[in-house]
């Protein structure tokens, strides 16, 4: 256990750092836990910024993740707005932009990421040009929307944030085209009959979804904008959504001197290779011993997950990180549940329900094993497919497609004829 | 307005005011333990369950189809579970007393 002179340093206050502060109190840490982040605002939830916060026509703030008294009750210093220079592990200390240093006994990196901004020719002399990771960018984007939201949008990106950003500015009345440059959106992370859904729920929601588009270029005229894409077909935009994905923040582990695969590499208790020197969240690479593999997730599961091992093993008890991922995306009224990594299945099994709205589920297998599931409208397939990776007990694919098998995990065990 | 009791796992008794917002919100601003509500309040991640005092479930109405099949998740739920995040602050709900699940 701890003295009170000790101090653990948080660099990165969004949900894995801001989960790893109040943790540690949990499990006993009296030392001081100082948050560094340099986004001024108040800790927030980031996941509704491209959803609720973006449509939501009060003008509230972002939904905080801890409020201002609960950090004051824990003894938790927030230090906002504050950027961290570099990391001196030697002295283990850390130096702030203003050149003054600030020692830790244990330090914590939750850098997490920040949005890809392609070097396409033209878009830096865009004035509204946005990603979407921060509470300003949405400020940026509201403002840029103004008192008139019927503007015409390109989204450069397909990709769950694009959608996301596609569907709310829809509903709040703009016009809007996403630009993807493979063959289907969503290409990387679902099959494709998950990516026709989608592609199918915005063209009927008046979002216009292009695949095979490459931009190339942004021609701007007399303040109008136009992208380029290499096919030469072109695309009025007042404003510019960039969703193309997002670089990892390791400067700082770099000069620290940690060492970095594809992320910040941790172990099982998320320490890095130096033994005072933590990483979690969007940031690191670690092993998840159920998929037995390397990974690096951007999610919320794996930010507060790796926070509550990190801070366990800081206060130095025996846990190990040994968490199925999982994921959400809501656009319009569909809710789309994720568990699991469906990376390297072979075959899928798709199961719809009987209702009115869409209401279904995609499994994906590596021969009979269930690797994830894609669930659409449909917690039951979502939490039932969680106990099936959990227990990595055998999936009966007939009686899963058949939606006139009750949707129980008894029901859908696999039994050999000799049982 | 409505005025809730908490009770956490420490049996702490928390006793708050809302008027607007879901439960989950109103518990996370005065710091509830056990309420975490990491999905941010989207029904996404089961991490606001409570238990419902028996007799305040007609207040509270029962949960939806969404957070009955979520709650499967944890083996503590039972008929008076919620995920307070769908629960919305009202008048409609004063009085009202949550047991946060284990």
């Amino acid at each position: 256990m701890s003295d009170s002179q000790q101090k653990c340093v948080v660099i990165g206050a969004s949900h894995a750092g801001v989960n790893l502060a109040f943790a540690l109190r949990k499990e006993g840490w009296e030392g001081q836990i100082i948050l560094y982040d340099a986004d001024p605002e108040l800790p927030y939830h980031r996941p509704p910024l491209s959803k609720t916060y973006l449509t939501n026509e009060e003008g509230m703030s972002a939904t905080p993740l801890k409020s201002l008294e609960s950090y004051e009750r824990d003894n938790i210093l927030l230090k906002l707005g504050v950027k961290v220079a570099l990391v001196n592990a030697e002295e283990k200390e850390i130096v702030l932009e203003d050149s003054s240093v600030q020692a830790y006994d244990k330090l914590v990196l939750a850098t997490g990421a920040r949005p890809i901004v392609p070097p396409i020719p033209g878009l830096a002399n865009v004035k509204n040009v946005f990603p979407l990771r921060t509470v300003a960018d949405v400020e940026g984007i509201r403002n840029a929307l103004g008192d008139n939201p019927n503007k015409s949008v390109v989204v450069i990106g397909g990709g769950y944030i694009g959608l996301e950003i596609a569907a709310s500015l829809n509903k709040l009345g703009s016009k809007v085209t996403v630009l993807e440059r493979e063959e289907r959106i969503l290409a990387r992370v679902t099959a494709p009959e998950m990516s026709d859904f989608f592609h199918q729920l915005h063209v009927e929601n008046d979002v216009e979804v292009l695949t095979g588009k490459n931009v190339t270029s942004v021609a701007t005229e007399n303040a109008k904008n136009n992208v380029v894409c290499s096919d030469g077909s072109t695309y009025p935009a007042d404003i510019i959504i960039i969703g193309v994905g997002i670089h990892i923040n390791t400067e700082l582990a770099e000069q620290a001197g940690l060492t970095i695969e594809n992320g910040i590499k941790v172990d099982a208790t998320a320490r890095t290779s130096d033994k005072d020197i933590y990483a979690i969240g969007d940031c690191t690479f670690h092993h998840n011993p159920h998929y037995d593999r390397y990974v690096r997730l951007e999610s919320v599961q794996n930010a507060v997950d790796q926070a509550k091992v990190a801070a366990a093993t800081i206060c130095g008890k025996q846990v190990i990180y040994d968490a199925i991922p999982w994921f959400w995306s809501d656009q319009y009224d569909v809710k789309l549940q994720i568990v699991g990594l469906s990376e390297s299945y072979d075959n899928i099994v798709i199961r719809k329900e009987k209702k009115d709205q869409p209401c279904f589920s995609i499994w994906y297998f590596s021969g009979d094993e269930l690797l994830s599931v894609d669930a659409i409208n449909n917690a039951k397939a979502y939490v039932v497919g969680t106990k099936f990776i959990k227990t990595n007990q055998s999936i009966d694919k007939v009686k899963l497609a058949d939606n006139a098998v009750e949707f129980k995990p008894n029901n859908l065990i696999f039994k050999s004829n000799n049982d | 307005m409505a005025k809730i009791t908490f009770i956490t796992s420490d049996d702490e008794t928390i006793v708050v005011e809302g008027t607007s917002g879901s439960v989950m919100e109103l518990a996370v601003e005065h710091n509830v333990k056990g309420i975490d509500g990491d999905c941010g309040g989207v029904c996404s991640c089961a991490t606001c369950h409570v238990h419902v005092k028996p007799e305040d479930m007609t207040k509270t109405g029962p949960a939806s189809e969404i957070e009955t099949d979520m709650l499967e998740l944890d083996d503590n739920a039972d008929e008076y579970s919620r995920l307070c995040c769908q629960i919305e602050i009202s008048d409609a709900i004063d009085g009202v007393e949550l047991t946060v699940a284990k």
